[in-house]
């Protein structure tokens, strides 16, 4: 089965919308942690990250909402975030007060594989990553990697980037890992070329966009990304 | 290759999405190779003389200062009237030689959107400025002549809409385009190798003017002083006199905008620094009359050369800027950037008798600013 990753950024109504996407058929929750300069991040979760600080969700808080959303989940939970909120809070503290929470595993979208080795996380891999830092990516990472699909910020985008394809097949390559494809994912049609050669996709701006409709509308969001997905599994396998 | 580590001390280093990195590492290893290369320096120092203006010169500022000998490093008479065009000419060169022929560059006062739409005038490339609708609005002379040069300036509506938005801005769009584009940052900031790069491309400030120094008072002077907005003009005048222990290194912030003085370590735009930041690690804005260092940030280098102690690091308030820009008007016949007015103000309150500040850019783009006070 291919997997669904659904990123949502934290606020209070995350944990009700975290089991909706869950319901829905999402396998793993990746949770934002705002943080005011997000250089990886298009309009889309730019705006959703300055409404989240102005409603206050600051460190303390964001990790309050992980552990409210992990009491009624038992699917991955995984903050994203930036280096500079572990740079204040600790990275290992960081890391640890995270796990208590109930988090699987961390992203942080702007340290690179070689900043902080000891800082277990997710890796991301991009169209421009060289084979050897894709080989250390793969080294490092904690479980699985992610795949950016487009040379690009997060966001909504026409069609499926003609660059996953060629990245899928070297870093297929260099590693046994599971692959999910993400950035610019976001309709059912897009996440079934994804998962055509990818192992699972990670659906982030649209995710957003549709959970300020409530959970309502998320889960059948997620419902028809699942099938799309599912199609493409049925025939693959 | 890509150095994990930070570049100087605990700052530096390079904190951005993977998709960046290769083209850190290219640029590094390009930058690298165009040091060794004779031909990149020659080329350099021929379009820093003939089409920039150097040596610019130092001026004794006797009537601005009297009882004192407080000298001006004339960066205001530089081609396009700041010391970005340092930067932006050895960028441009350096794109030229990665095969780049697409330019973004981020502007808080104008001054370095100017200088990069001006090296791409000059070397036929295409030119993309972001720039906060707030600074458009303050420094609306620089829009213009950014037009005029045949750049493309962009609003940055949202956020502060000033500089630190426009940098993000700036980078974001690197990171879709940066199969073609080079990013032509403006300080001495953002991730290894650029605040190495803009360093030593400033440097030369720091080079003449201590050999005019010298020339003209047989010594080294006691202080050496300039404003510190991402803090490029201050590190290029500081170079000079790095290894002279007995000069003292004065950085001048703006109050509102005191990274180095008020603020903690913290990671923005793809370095680790000093900046204005809460306990969370979210960046603050800041506040400055003067649109180049109205910026939460600062170069790594500047946190390291506190720390060691080599530099000192003082603030300055809108009121003391103006102040000091209306007195080298009136005095001098200068009249300078609200930012290097920053260090003016402070070259008054020395001691010390020979000082050397950094007069980084000429005030043509704050007129309308100062006038409506
Ligand atoms: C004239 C002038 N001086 C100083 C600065 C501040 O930049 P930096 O601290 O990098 O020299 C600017 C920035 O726009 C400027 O235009």
């Amino acid at each position: 089965m291919k997997k669904i990753a659904i990123y949502l950024m934290c606020g209070p109504g995350t944990p009700e919308l975290a089991e909706a996407a869950v319901e829905g058929g999402a396998d793993i929750i990746e949770l934002g942690f705002p943080f005011s300069d997000p250089l990886a991040d298009g309009p889309v979760i730019r705006r959703a990250g300055e409404r989240a600080l102005a409603e206050g969700m600051r460190t303390a808080p964001c990790l309050e909402c992980l552990a409210a959303t992990r009491r009624n989940l038992e699917a991955p939970l995984i903050p994203m975030t930036y280096a500079s909120l572990l740079e204040a809070y600790g990275y290992e503290r960081f890391a640890a007060d995270a796990a208590d929470a109930g988090a699987t595993s961390l992203i942080v979208a702007d340290l690179p594989v070689d900043a902080e080795p000891g800082l277990r996380r997710v890796q991301l891999v991009a169209p421009t990553s060289t084979d050897d830092r894709i080989a250390l990516a793969a080294q490092r990472t904690d479980g699985w990697l992610y795949l950016v699909t487009v040379t690009g910020t997060t966001g909504a985008r026409e069609g499926i980037s003609s660059a996953l394809g060629g990245l899928i097949e070297r870093t297929r390559r260099l590693t046994e890992l599971p692959l999910y494809a993400g950035f610019g994912i976001s309709t059912p049609e897009q996440a079934a070329a994804a998962a055509e050669v990818a192992d699972g996709v990670v659906v982030g701006s649209r995710a957003v966009e549709i959970a300020t409709d409530g959970p309502a509308a998320l889960r059948d969001y997620v419902s028809s990304l699942r099938e799309a997905v599912d199609s493409v599994s049925a025939v693959s396998s | 290759m890509s150095a994990p580590g930070r570049t100087f001390g605990e700052y530096g280093g390079r904190y951005v999405p993977e998709t960046l990195i290769p083209a850190l590492d290219e640029l590094e290893l390009g930058w690298r190779e165009a040091l060794a290369d004779p031909a990149f320096r020659d080329e350099l120092e021929a379009l820093g003389r003939d089409y920039g203006g150097r040596p610019t010169p130092l001026t004794l500022a006797e009537r601005f200062a009297p009882g004192k000998r407080v000298y001006l490093k004339r960066e205001d008479l530089l081609h396009t009237g700041a010391h970005k065009l340092n930067n932006a000419l050895g960028q441009a060169v350096l794109a030229r030689r990665l095969g780049k022929r697409r330019i973004v560059a981020e502007t808080g006062a104008g001054q370095h959107g100017v200088a990069s739409a001006t090296v791409c005038a000059r070397f036929g490339f295409d030119c993309v400025v972001y720039m906060g609708s707030e600074d458009m609005r303050r420094q609306a002379p620089n829009v213009e002549r950014m037009g005029l040069l045949g750049a493309e300036v962009r609003p940055v509506e949202f956020g502060t809409k000033t500089l630190k938005e426009a940098t993000s801005e700036a980078i974001r769009d690197w990171i879709t385009n940066v199969e073609t584009t080079h990013y032509l940052i403006g300080s001495c900031v953002g991730p290894a190798p650029y605040p190495k790069i803009v360093g030593e491309l400033q440097a030369v400030i720091g080079r003449e003017a201590r050999e005019q120094i010298l020339a003209s008072e047989g010594r080294l002077p006691e202080v050496a002083v300039a404003c510190v907005g991402g803090g490029s003009n201050a590190i290029g005048l500081f170079a000079g006199f790095l290894d002279d222990s007995s000069v003292r290194l004065v950085g001048v912030e703006a109050a509102g905008a005191a990274s180095l003085g008020t603020g903690r370590a913290g990671v923005l735009h793809g370095s680790r620094s000093s900046l204005l930041a809460d306990e969370d690690g979210q960046v603050l804005d800041a506040h400055s009359i003067s649109a180049g260092l109205d910026y939460p940030g600062v170069g790594p280098e500047h946190a390291f050369l506190r720390d060691t102690g080599r530099a000192e690091y003082v603030g300055a308030g809108d009121e003391e800027a103006l102040a000091a820009f209306r007195r080298l008007a009136e005095t001098e016949g200068i009249i300078p950037a609200l930012e290097a007015s920053h260090a003016l103000a402070k070259a008054l309150e020395f001691d010390e008798e020979l000082i050397l500040v950094c007069l980084s850019g000429r005030g043509d783009k704050d007129l309308a600013e100062v006038l409506s006070r």
